[in-house]
This record gives structure tokens, C-alpha cells and sequence, in this order.
């Protein structure tokens, strides 16, 4: 299995910072192609600065970064770039078509895709995310969910190697979340594409191979999801909320009621209070 | 403040063939004080309704009553400033609202809009910061080379600013890490009692809706489709899913155990609720208190 990105002693700091200072201090994984990674931490810890150094936004003060082969320079940054698709926090900065099927069209221009393909995947990628009848209405002139949904649409068109969400599901109803979730799974099964998502939320998390923790720039911990949330009440500080059977112990414990240690799963949590109740 | 809406309508790009009508012959009222939760799917027409609220938005058709103030589809773009101080709105993306060359100048620039010295806005703007979670270095930084959640905690921190009478949020929490949504969900909470605010918040958080809210409005394609509070709107999953709802994480794993052959009197929708419930129906040698293998 090969590595897709590989990032060696990153170190970055914002231009008007000091030189004492570092937003990024010192961060190193790699990923592995066709991997999911969820990268968790608290607001301010670097997620998203993170994710702009690895698609060459912003320059790393010393450090190397590999992305499919490639190290990252000034002259191999446009190649680095087709291969990433980023979504944005704010979906408003990345908006560049009059309409929403231009905008999703974007990306297939730039890679020349012959006009017959390029009609067929915006169709496709405005159905995945409910938007088809959508398509010319201009992008600004949308509700946040529905903006956030045409943002993907423009990635699951453009087909990139390796797929960066950073926080884009945060406006989406839970539908709209589980559906882009079932995107993402259909696309990494139709390719071998490589995501790295962004997120506060457990959901999401949970869905990922692997999740990195970013804490004030360092990345502290890593791990398979099941690994991190055994942290229990400690997840809150990584930025990540606590996953539903522990909230409900919590809440059982201050009831007086006596619970298990280990970690339960959902389904695990309702068994044990079956057979409580049911054998009384 | 009381807000009431009789029979609005709006359109967007009214008169031309963009027309959108995103909203429908709404009939519904905010009670003074009340903590309103208005959920609905994406693009309901939620954000819509919320730029009525402090005339951003005037219906084309009906009319909107806040507190005093009569809005009709004629009303002026003048003498709207009183309005707009009393009735303070967080929008569904911050950097939308940011626009000063500091931290502090954008957040003190409300109260000095309705008359606050410099001096004394600034201070407003450095406890505001504090109140958001926010350490005081980021005071002269530009509110664009912040992290989203900052920018989030800096729009929501000038707004409280203004000390408004009604809070509008929509989608507040959007953004924050999960530390950051509960303190500023329980900030909302207390300042609403110490200053008996109106809330009204835009949430697709359902824990959100069940843990605060005491009313609740459900939109669908422009229209108001129920109204009552949380216990009447989440006792019915069916309908909640017809109307692609979501459940609180509670009533969602309630239904798990009621598959299962576990009872409740009433559909718990908070994680206390629920444990309280259970409580009555467990073995008492359960009742210890302590961890298990621990
Ligand atoms: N353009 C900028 N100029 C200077 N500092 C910045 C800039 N953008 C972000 N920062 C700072 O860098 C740090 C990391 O920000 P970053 O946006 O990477 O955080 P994040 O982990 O993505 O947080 P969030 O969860 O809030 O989005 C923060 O302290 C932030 O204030
Ligand atoms: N500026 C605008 N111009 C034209 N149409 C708009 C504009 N803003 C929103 N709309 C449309 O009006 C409808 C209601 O949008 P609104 O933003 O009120 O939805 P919402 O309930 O807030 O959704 P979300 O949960 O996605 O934020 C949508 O169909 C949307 O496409
Ligand atoms: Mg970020
Ligand atoms: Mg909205």
C-alpha cells in the first residue's frame, strides 16, 4: 500500500506572527491511498491551516510535504493542486460560476474534459447532493445547507485523487449529513480517492480509518476511532463531543446508578439495559 | 418583545424571471421571552423568516409586528435604527457580518453606532470577548485571520454588544467545538434569564431544540407546518421523518428501547429525562452509584 501524503517536521506561522511563534510546530503522518482520515481538534488548534499547506495555499516555514510522488515546491504546486479537492469551511470563498451548474462545471474546464463527460457528471454530482433543480440558479443566492451541497457537488465532478472537507457538512440537516457521508463511501468505492475530513462531529469521526488529533499546533494523538473515543470525557478537550452511550452513563451515574467502565457502543448500551430491566 | 406575522409572503427577485418564493402566507407568533427553536430542512425558508425579524427582510405580502413595530411590504428603509438595536442577529456565516479592521473596532462599532462613547464601547468589546471565550491578544488582529471559530465567537460577540432585547441566532453553533457550543448555548440560556431576552434560534441540533427551547415553529418549503413545544413537536418520529426531522439523540435511542420491550410514560428527550426514567424501572442493586469494573 502506498503512501499518498507524507509530511515530514512542519512547521508554519502566519506572516504578522513573531518569530517565536508557530502555528503549526513540528507535525508528521502520512496517509495511506484510498484512506479515510478524520483530523480533529479545538477551534484555533490549526485544522485548517493544516489543510492549506498541504494543497501549497500557504507556505510552510521549514518542513517537507509529499503528495503522490511529488514534493511540494513552487513548481510542483498546480500538479499538487488538480490532485486535491478542497471544500471550505465557508463555501461562499469558493464560488466562481454565474450559476450553480458552471460552478460545478469549474474544475472539469481547467482538466479538459471533453463537453459531452462534463454535462454528464455535473448532472450526476447535483443529484447526488439533491440539487438538480437547482442548476441555474446563481450560487450566491442560496441557503447555507444548499450552498455547502453545491461545494460538494463540485468536488464529486471534479473526481480528485485526494478529497479535503474541512468542516463542509457543518450546515446540513442530519439528512444532508448522512447523505454526504454516503456519498463520500460511494465515491471511495468507485476509486481509490484519499479523504481527509475536517470535523467537530462524532458521526463523521466515526466514519474515518484514522483520526488525527491537533492540539495548538502539534498533533497529539492518533488513532482508529474506536481507539479515541474511549477517552470518554477527555474528547471534549479534542475537540470532539462525547459519543451518545457515554453522555447517557454520565447522566445514568448521576441518577446513582451503578455503569459499566468499558466503552459501549449504542447497541451495546441498549442490550445492557434490557437484560437489566427485562431480568428484574 | 413579542413578534407576530400575519399572512407574510416573500419573494426574492420579485418581478423578474429569478423570482423565488421562499416564503408562504405565514401565520405565527414569538411570545415575549419565549425561547423559540426554528427548525426545518435546508432551505425552508428558515434564514428567510429570521432577516424579517429586524426588517432586513420586508414582506412582499402581510405584515410583520415587533414589539411596537408595524412592517409592512411599504415601510421605509428609515427609522429602522431602533429597531435593528433592540433586535440583534447572528447569521449563518459570520465572516458575513465582520467587516472592521480589528477585532475590537468590529465589535465595538454597534454600541457606537447607537450612541456609546468610544471609550466605553471598547471596554464593551474587550468583556465581550471574554464572554465568548476568547483571549484578549486577539483584540487588534483583523477578524478575517481568525480560525471559523473564532470568526463565529467575534460575530456573536458583537452582537451582545448591542445588548439587544430579542437574540437571533441561526445556526450559532455551526463551527464550534463542542466545548465551545455548550458554553455558548448556556451563555444564551443565561443571559435570556438575567436579561429576559427573547431567543429565537435556527438549529439543526435537535439536542439543542429538546435542551432549551420552550417553543418550537417547524418550516417546510416556505410554510409554517407546526407550532408547540418540544414534547408535542418530538412525539411523533413518523411525522418528524416525513418532514426530514431529525429525533434528539435521547428519543431517538428511547425508540431503540422501546423496540426492545422497555416502556415510557412520557417520550424522554434529554439524556437526564431519560436516566430518570430508567432509574425507576432498574434492579435496585444497580442503584450504587459506583463504576463497574473500575
Ligand atoms: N490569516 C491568518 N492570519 C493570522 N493568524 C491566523 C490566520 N488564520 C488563522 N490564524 C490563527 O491560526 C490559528 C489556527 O487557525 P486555524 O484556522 O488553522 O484553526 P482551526 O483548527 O481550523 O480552527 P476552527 O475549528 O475554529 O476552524 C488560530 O489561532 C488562528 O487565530
Ligand atoms: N438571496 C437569495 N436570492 C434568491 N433566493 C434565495 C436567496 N436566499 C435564499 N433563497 C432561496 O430561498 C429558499 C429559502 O432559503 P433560506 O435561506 O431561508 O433557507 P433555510 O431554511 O435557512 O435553509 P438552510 O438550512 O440550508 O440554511 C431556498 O430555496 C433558497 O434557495
Ligand atoms: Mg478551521
Ligand atoms: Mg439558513
Amino acid at each position: 500500500m502506498s503512501q499518498i501524503i507524507n509530511v515530514e517536521h512542519l512547521n508554519y506561522r502566519y506572516p504578522q506572527q513573531s518569530e517565536s511563534e508557530l502555528t503549526l510546530h513540528d507535525v508528521s503522518f502520512s496517509v495511506t491511498a484510498g484512506e479515510w482520515v478524520a483530523i480533529v481538534g479545538h477551534n484555533g488548534s490549526g485544522k485548517s491551516t493544516l489543510a492549506k499547506n498541504l494543497n501549497g495555499l500557504l507556505a510552510p516555514v521549514s518542513g517537507k510535504i509529499t503528495v503522490d510522488g511529488q514534493v511540494l515546491t513552487e513548481d510542483t504546486v498546480w500538479d499538487i493542486r488538480r490532485k486535491i479537492g478542497m471544500v471550505f469551511q465557508n463555501p461562499d470563498n469558493q464560488f466562481v460560476g454565474a450559476t450553480v451548474a458552471d460552478d460545478v462545471a469549474f474544475s472539469l474546464e481547467n482538466q479538459g474534459v471533453p463537453r459531452d463527460e462534463m454535462l454528464k457528471r455535473v448532472a450526476d454530482a447535483l443529484a447526488q447532493v439533491n440539487m438538480s433543480a437547482f442548476a441555474t440558479r446563481e450560487p450566491a443566492r442560496l441557503s447555507g445547507g444548499q450552498k455547502q451541497r453545491v461545494a460538494l457537488a463540485g468536488m464529486i465532478a471534479a473526481r480528485p485523487k485526494i478529497l479535503i472537507l474541512d468542516e463542509s457538512t457543518s450546515m446540513l440537516d442530519p439528512e444532508g449529513r448522512a447523505d454526504v457521508l454516503a456519498t463520500i463511501r460511494q465515491m471511495k468505492a468507485d476509486s481509490d480517492l484519499t479523504v481527509l475530513s475536517i470535523t467537530h462531529d462524532i458521526d463523521e469521526a466515526a466514519s474515518a480509518n484514522r483520526v488525527l488529533v491537533v492540539n495548538d499546533g502539534e498533533l497529539v494523538e492518533e488513532g482508529t476511532p474506536a481507539e479515541i473515543f474511549q477517552h470518554g470525557p477527555a474528547l471534549i478537550k479534542m475537540g470532539l463531543d462525547m459519543p451518545y452511550p457515554e453522555r447517557l452513563k454520565a447522566a445514568l451515574k448521576r441518577q446513582g446508578v451503578t455503569v459499566p467502565a468499558t466503552y459501549l457502543t449504542e447497541k451495546g448500551m441498549a442490550d445492557w439495559l434490557w437484560q437489566l430491566i427485562s431480568n428484574k | 418583545m413579542a413578534i407576530d406575522f400575519k399572512q407574510v409572503d416573500f419573494t426574492y427577485q420579485p418581478g423578474t424571471p429569478f423570482a423565488t418564493q421562499a416564503l408562504t402566507d405565514i401565520n405565527v407568533t414569538i411570545p415575549d421571552g419565549s425561547y423559540t427553536a426554528l427548525i426545518g430542512h435546508t432551505g425552508s425558508g428558515k434564514s428567510t423568516l429570521l432577516q424579517h425579524l429586524n426588517a432586513l427582510l420586508k414582506p412582499t405580502a402581510g405584515t410583520v409586528t415587533i414589539g411596537d413595530r408595524v412592517i409592512t411590504p411599504e415601510t421605509s428603509n428609515k427609522d429602522l435604527k431602533a429597531l435593528r438595536r433592540h433586535v440583534g442577529i447572528v447569521f449563518q456565516f459570520p465572516e458575513s457580518q465582520l467587516f472592521e479592521e480589528t477585532v475590537e473596532k468590529d465589535i465595538a462599532f454597534g454600541p457606537q453606532n447607537f450612541g456609546v462613547s468610544e471609550a466605553d464601547a471598547l471596554k464593551t468589546a474587550a468583556e465581550m470577548l471574554d464572554l465568548v471565550g476568547l483571549d484578549r491578544d486577539l483584540l487588534q488582529r483583523s477578524p478575517f485571520d481568525l480560525s471559523g471559530g473564532q470568526m463565529r465567537r467575534v460575530a456573536i460577540a458583537g452582537v451582545l454588544a448591542m445588548a439587544p432585547q430579542v437574540l437571533v441566532l441561526d445556526e450559532p453553533t455551526a463551527g464550534l467545538d463542542p466545548q465551545g457550543r455548550l458554553d455558548m448555548m448556556e451563555m444564551f440560556a443565561n443571559l435570556r434569564y438575567e436579561r429576559h431576552l427573547t431567543v429565537v434560534l435556527v438549529t439543526h441540533q435537535m439536542d439543542d431544540v429538546a435542551n432549551y427551547a420552550d417553543n418550537v415553529i417547524v418550516m417546510d418549503h416556505g410554510k409554517v407546518v407546526k407550532t408547540g413545544t418540544p414534547q408535542d413537536i418530538f412525539k411523533d418520529p413518523d411525522w418528524l421523518v416525513a418532514h426530514h426531522l431529525g429525533l434528539p439523540k435521547t428519543t431517538a435511542f428511547a425508540q431503540q428501547l422501546m423496540a426492545r420491550g422497555i416502556q415510557f410514560d412520557q417520550m424522554p428527550l434529554t439524556e437526564d429525562q431519560l436516566a430518570q426514567a430508567l432509574v425507576q424501572q432498574l434492579p435496585v442493586q444497580q442503584l450504587g452509584g459506583a463504576t463497574d469494573d473500575e
